[in-house]
């Protein structure tokens, strides 16, 4: 019985918290046994010994914010044989695409002493905007859990089980009493599942951490917040947070008129 | 107590003796299982004592909408059916059903033992009976049976309660499900309220239900408590909170496939899956194989899925139902309709679950309602041209 070839893995940062790269090394029971069965060749987070590539598997953490990082995916594509995505800044733009809204040179000017040091696009985007990715791990953060997935299923050359149906259906699996119709506002009927449906087992909304599901119907969602007593402006911030530059989220976040 | 119990005996209890029923399920090794309030709700759990139970509580339902609401007169009883059905005990929502594991010459695969409690279910209602009975004859009969599913099911005592209070979105009268329950549980009990006297009437469904009932204080019945039983349940079917006709639905629905009332309610489904996770019958599962990272060991899981996610449907190349209107249709017609093709019966109970747990409170019996309203239209139109 021989062990199976170890895949060169990369950890990428672009911009980001570093909080998903963390969900790696937060594998704790597992961590040994995916040292065991890749080669960590580049994850600076981790370790400072760092081979060249080219690598068999790429994880890419955080947006495109700089013409620098613009230039630095196309490399680290050119390098990867699997891209992965993980996160709601590599997969969506992130919490910093805010700035898609907004007029980026005025934030410039109120937030540094020099703003002519300061080299940024004007928009956040996601790194699907930029080459061609094989598979996005959503999240803020992402789900170690699904990590590992990920990983086992592109180990054995199987598709991973992210099932990309709403976190509602999770929600009644593990029994939580649904809150929404309880009265409390929910984002889960149009998020992506992935997390366990965690804020509603502590009797709070879902606050759309992995983004749209696969068919959102946010306007009918949103029509029900608004029976549910929500003003314009709650449903505007909901949908615009970390997956604010999601189209489904964007479009809804811009129908409420803010 | 020298009387001689079989299905169909009749007794009354003492509202104490419904400690002494927990007692005695407890005893004979039975993990009790009964309605108690948990986050603003009434849902089963796993009960100690009749203390758990939800006595001073009644709750309020609607379509996308429940809450609880104190009462006085202290029935243990007084609520409709909960947010999760029974389901989730005899059809868990994820099961390992293998595992296998490499071997210096191939592999071994060990199929996973189910471990299986002796249950006792307090507090079935007629709907959920029924359902039961559905899902029976789905994992049961035919040519495929769930083993794991027989065997479960057949650990369980059932002690079922008649509704003296139907909930705001219930519609069993018109599915003949309840508010009565006529069989399929081994002790039955109808709670009484008179004011001054709280008790129960028992009625014996089963060989061990004549058992634990013999083994309970209680007292033969008199006329009275029958007629109050009876006045109770009578009074119970007047209050339902929906209705819904199913005199050619069947038919009326299966001619309907192309209806512009899909596309409407398509724009308020979330295809959320919630209906379908909490309706007692619904039955369908995925699997998933997982692997180890040291790619030793996988495993193959069943989990609870929905007619409403884009997977259930794909075939390779893509998903069949990609519209909000074929995935409601879907749900709708297999529910009243295409399920009597495939069961017999109907695969809808009229609990009411999927009005009250959908969260922008699309109603089954509406939707039912105005298709028909709109074919009668046609009919008309068509009549007098
Ligand atoms: S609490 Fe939220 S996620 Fe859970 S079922 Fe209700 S709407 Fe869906
Ligand atoms: S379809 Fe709705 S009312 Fe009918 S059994 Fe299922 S959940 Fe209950
Ligand atoms: S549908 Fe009928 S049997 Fe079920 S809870 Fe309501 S009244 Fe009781
Ligand atoms: S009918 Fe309601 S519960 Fe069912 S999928 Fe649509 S929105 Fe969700």
């Amino acid at each position: 019985m021989t062990a199976r070839p170890r895949p060169r893995l990369a950890v990428w940062k672009f911009a980001s918290c570093d909080g998903c790269q963390l969900s790696l090394l937060d594998c704790e029971d597992e961590l040994l046994a995916v040292a065991g069965a890749v080669e960590i060749a580049n994850f600076p987070e981790a370790s400072s010994a760092i081979s060249d590539g080219p690598y068999d598997l790429s994880l890419v953490e955080g947006s495109v914010t700089t013409a620098h990082d613009a230039e630095r995916i196309l490399e680290v594509r050119k390098q990867s044989k699997f891209l992965v995505t993980i996160g709601a800044c590599a997969t969506a733009g992130g919490i910093q695409a805010l700035r898609n809204f907004a007029d980026v040179g005025e934030f410039i000017s109120a937030v540094y002493a020099r703003p002519d040091y300061i080299k940024t696009l004007a928009t956040s985007t996601p790194i699907s905007a930029h080459v061609p990715v094989d598979l996005e791990l959503r999240g803020c953060p992402i789900d170690k859990g699904q990590l590992i997935e990920v990983l086992s299923a592109i180990l054995a050359g199987r598709k991973p089980n992210i099932a990309a149906y709403s976190v509602c259906i999770e929600c009644k699996r593990r029994n939580t009493v649904c809150v929404m119709v309880q009265g409390t506002p929910c984002l889960g009927p149009a998020t992506h599942a992935g997390c366990g449906a965690i804020c509603p087992s502590f009797r709070r909304g879902c606050y759309g951490c992995f983004g749209p599901m696969e068919t959102p119907n946010t306007a009918a969602l949103a029509h029900e917040w608004e029976l549910l007593g929500a003003s314009p402006q709650e449903i505007v911030r909901s949908f615009r947070s970390f997956n604010c530059a999601a189209e489904a989220f964007r479009k809804e976040s811009e129908a409420h008129g803010i | 107590m020298q009387d001689t119990m079989t299905a169909g005996s009749k007794a009354v209890l003492s509202s104490d003796a419904l400690q002494a029923l927990i007692v005695a399920l407890a005893r004979q090794g039975y993990t009790v299982l009964g309605p108690r309030v948990r986050d603003g709700a009434i849902v089963y759990d796993e009960i100690a004592s009749s203390g758990d139970l939800p006595a001073g509580f009644r709750d309020r339902q609607d379509a996308g909408r429940y809450g609880l609401e104190p009462r006085e007169d202290g029935a243990f009883f007084g609520y409709a059916a909960g947010p999760q059905s029974w389901k989730r005990f005899l059809h868990p929502p994820a099961q390992t059903l293998w595992s296998a594991q490499k071997t210096p010459d191939g592999f071994t695969i060990s199929r996973e033992e189910v471990s299986v409690p002796k249950l006792a279910f307090l507090g079935v209602r007629a709907c959920d009976l029924d359902a039961i009975a559905i899902q029976d004859r789905v994992f049961c009969e035919g040519p495929y049976r769930d083993e794991a599913y027989a065997t479960r099911r057949a650990n369980v005592f059932i002690v079922a309660v008649n509704c003296s209070q139907a909930g705001g979105t219930c519609f069993c009268v018109s599915m003949q499900s309840g508010p009565k329950a006529d069989t399929g549980f081994d002790l039955s009990l109808t709670e009484l309220l008179d004011g001054t006297q709280h008790r129960f009437l028992a009625e014996v469904g089963s060989e061990a239900g004549a058992a634990l009932l013999a083994e309970l204080p209680h007292e033969p019945t008199t006329g009275a408590h029958l007629a109050a039983a009876d006045a109770i349940i009578d009074n119970t079917a007047k209050q339902m909170g929906r209705h819904l006709d199913t005199d050619g639905l069947k038919e009326l629905l299966q001619a309907s496939l192309s209806h512009p009332r899909w596309e409407e309610v398509a724009r308020r489904c979330l295809s959320c899956g919630n209906c379908t996770m909490v309706c007692p019958t619904c039955f369908c599962t995925t699997v998933e194989d997982h692997t180890s990272l040291d790619g030793f060991s996988a495993t193959h899981v069943k989990k609870w899925d929905s007619c409403f996610t884009l997977d259930f449907s794909y075939v390779h190349g893509g998903a069949v139902r990609t519209s909000g209107a074929a995935r409601y249709r879907q749900w709708m017609t297999h529910k009243l309709a295409s399920w009597i093709d495939q069961f017999g019966t109907p695969g809808c109970v009229g609990c009411g679950r999927c009005i009250t747990w959908c969260p922008t409170g699309i109603d089954i019996t509406e939707e039912a309602a105005a298709i028909r309203a709109s074919q009668c239209v046609k009919e008309e139109s068509d009549g007098g041209a």
